[in-house]
């Protein structure tokens, strides 16, 4: 029976669901180091292309307010996101416990033509109640951002939150520590690995935003996907695939990365563990 | 006197307390609840040449205050079959697009959930690590694939197996291939978070039993991951029905998809009331798996 062969129907079903995610991300890869503007067409290896995205300075310029933005989006959805978490799991119960969770899972599945055209209303509701903000550019894309990844960091956060022990943080209350020592100087560095995560899944989330960024920006600050969704919607150019190799890389290195020093801290728990048991015994 | 300090750390500490509440509840009503209450509002305002492009719902003239409540953007909505077909269209296709993910992304969840514990990490990271990179040049990827001089047509060609290229791209299949490519990571990780809780001893005891593993599969490990399906499907099929950047890139003319028509609504025609009542009939028509997904999401919150 096929049953007690290790290939089983599942199995196959991982691995060409791999090559399904994986295969087309090759491709780009490959093309970017073609010859031919035709992207479908071998002609020969170069990597002139790679020359051309770094002479262009639109992308060039675009690649820098996206990372300013996603920074400072990032920076603040983690201080939101975080708070949020800790008042829905620490706080017991409270006024508008059921609105703030909701506000915290909708943006989640949220459309996101939905989000960024009533943002952009408030903004141009604002401007004319209050006169700000006078221009929309990076300051009403760092608004935005900062809404919907607070959301996404306030997932992340809690999780962990919940998983952690509590009873270090009423002990060090117990012996008299303020709740707000307590939660810089025994929670937070307790959950600061999901911070990292949280803040580093938020600021990808900010960098890949083309929707709600279209709808929210003004005419002066045009992000990384603006300019790449405005060449792509022009048809195929190997210029947009060298940035997609390097966007590809910059993720793989990071995630490795990620994957080398969680592998480490697990390592390191494992001998612990079996140094406490043999001292045990 | 000892009393007196307490009773004032006590009150600094409520006063914190809603401080620190505050922050978050203030920030997400502002930005997130409040602008839905302003697209109710302009979607109910008249489009006019002006800046902004509509007109006020209240206005006072002539000791007399007028409140102009006009439901004709909503009226017009459904009785252009334009639109209807939209939100049909977005319906049938996320509805297909989620159901495909559901097949792929199940079977491949369950082998991670079983594969040996040092390499469910790694697993994990390579399905996580597609949607990291950019969405918008994932899907640009598979313009140069499925396109009519694209690799798969070439392919096919150079193989003998057609003779003229296979219209792909521009259709519903290519929107679909795209959704799926796109979502798939946010339906396979928490498929694979509820089956990797899976209690062994469960799945023991009911082959100990004489279970045939196809009826353990359907009496034990499905009933058990639903919430897995319910969670991954709506990550799926929410966002996918307002989708814009797969429709606009691989879609053509016969994949009408509400979130397109939105957009542009609002940047071609700049009709802003229109675009406002699209967006709200699209909301309605979300707001039953949104609440269904945030009631499971709370309920997994608490466990």
């Amino acid at each position: 029976m096929i049953a007690g062969s290790r290939v089983n129907f599942s199995t196959v079903m991982l691995v060409l669901g791999l090559l399904f995610l994986y295969l087309p991300m090759a491709v780009l890869v490959v093309y970017s180091f073609n010859v031919s503007e035709l992207v479908t067409v071998w002609a020969g290896f170069s990597p002139k292309w790679y020359g051309a995205l770094f002479e262009d300075e639109q992308i060039l310029a675009a690649v820098w307010t996206s990372v300013r933005v996603a920074f400072f989006s990032a920076s603040m959805a983690v201080c939101l996101g975080t708070v949020a978490a800790f008042v829905m799991t620490r706080f017991g119960h409270f006024r508008g416990k059921t609105a703030l969770s909701s506000m915290v899972t909708a943006p989640l599945v949220m459309p996101e033509v939905i989000t960024g055209l009533s943002l952009l209303l408030l903004f141009v509701q604002m401007a004319q109640l209050i006169g700000w903000p006078t221009d929309r550019g990076m300051t009403t894309i760092w608004i935005a951002h900062t809404t919907f990844c607070s959301a996404y960091v306030a997932v992340v956060v809690a999780a962990r939150l919940r998983e952690v022990d509590r009873s270090i943080e009423e002990a060090a209350m117990d012996l008299g520590s303020p709740p707000i020592k307590t939660f810089f100087s025994v929670t937070l560095p307790v959950i600061s690995p999901a911070l990292a995560a949280g803040w580093l899944l938020a600021f990808t989330l900010s960098l890949d935003d083309l929707v709600i960024a279209s709808f929210v920006s003004g005419p002066g600050a045009n992000t990384l996907p603006m300019v790449v969704f405005s060449s792509v919607r022009m048809g195929v150019s190997p210029k947009i695939n060298a940035l997609a190799t390097l966007i590809i890389l910059a993720v793989s290195l990071a995630t490795f990365i990620a994957w080398y020093l969680m592998r480490r801290n697990e390592n390191k728990r494992r001998v612990t563990l079996e140094a406490d048991a043999q001292d045990a015994t | 006197m000892m009393r007196r300090q307490v009773t004032a750390w006590a009150k600094r500490l409520r006063l914190g307390r809603r401080a620190i509440i505050a922050l978050p509840l203030v920030w997400l009503s502002l930005f997130f609840l409040m602008p839905f209450a302003l697209v109710l509002k302009i979607s109910l305002s008249e489009a006019a040449i002006n800046v902004p492009p509509y007109g006020p719902l209240v206005e006072y003239a002539n000791q007399t205050l007028h409140v102009f409540l006009n439901v004709g953007n909503y009226l017009f909505l459904l009785s252009d079959s334009y639109y209807v077909a939209a939100y049909w269209g977005s319906i049938k296709i996320a509805f297909t697009a989620t159901l495909a993910c559901l097949l792929l992304g199940y079977p491949m969840a369950y082998a991670m959930a079983r594969a040996p514990r040092r390499w469910q990490l790694v697993l994990m990271l390579l399905v996580m690590l597609p949607s990291w990179t950019s969405f918008l040049i994932r899907i640009y990827a598979w313009m140069g694939i499925l396109g009519n001089s694209g690799l798969i047509n070439n392919l096919l060609l150079w193989l003998g197996l057609i003779d003229t290229p296979l219209r792909m791209m521009n259709t519903p299949f290519a929107v679909i291939i795209g959704i799926v490519y796109a979502y798939l990571p946010f339906m396979v990780l928490p498929l694979y978070a509820h089956l990797s809780r899976l209690d062994d001893s469960l799945l023991e005891a009911a082959s100990d039993l004489g279970s045939r593993r196809f009826n353990t599969f359907m009496k034990v490990t499905l009933p058990l991951s639903t919430g897995g399906i319910i969670a991954g499907s709506m990550l799926v099929f929410i966002p996918a029905v307002g989708e814009f950047v797969i429709p606009e890139l691989l879609g053509g003319p016969d994949t009408l998809m509400i979130g397109k028509v939105l957009w542009d609504e609002f940047f071609q025609n700049r009709d802003w009331p229109v675009a406002s009542a699209l967006a709200m009939v699209m909301l309605l028509l979300l707001l039953i798996p949104i609440v269904w997904f945030h009631r499971y999401q709370s309920k997994e919150m608490k466990s």
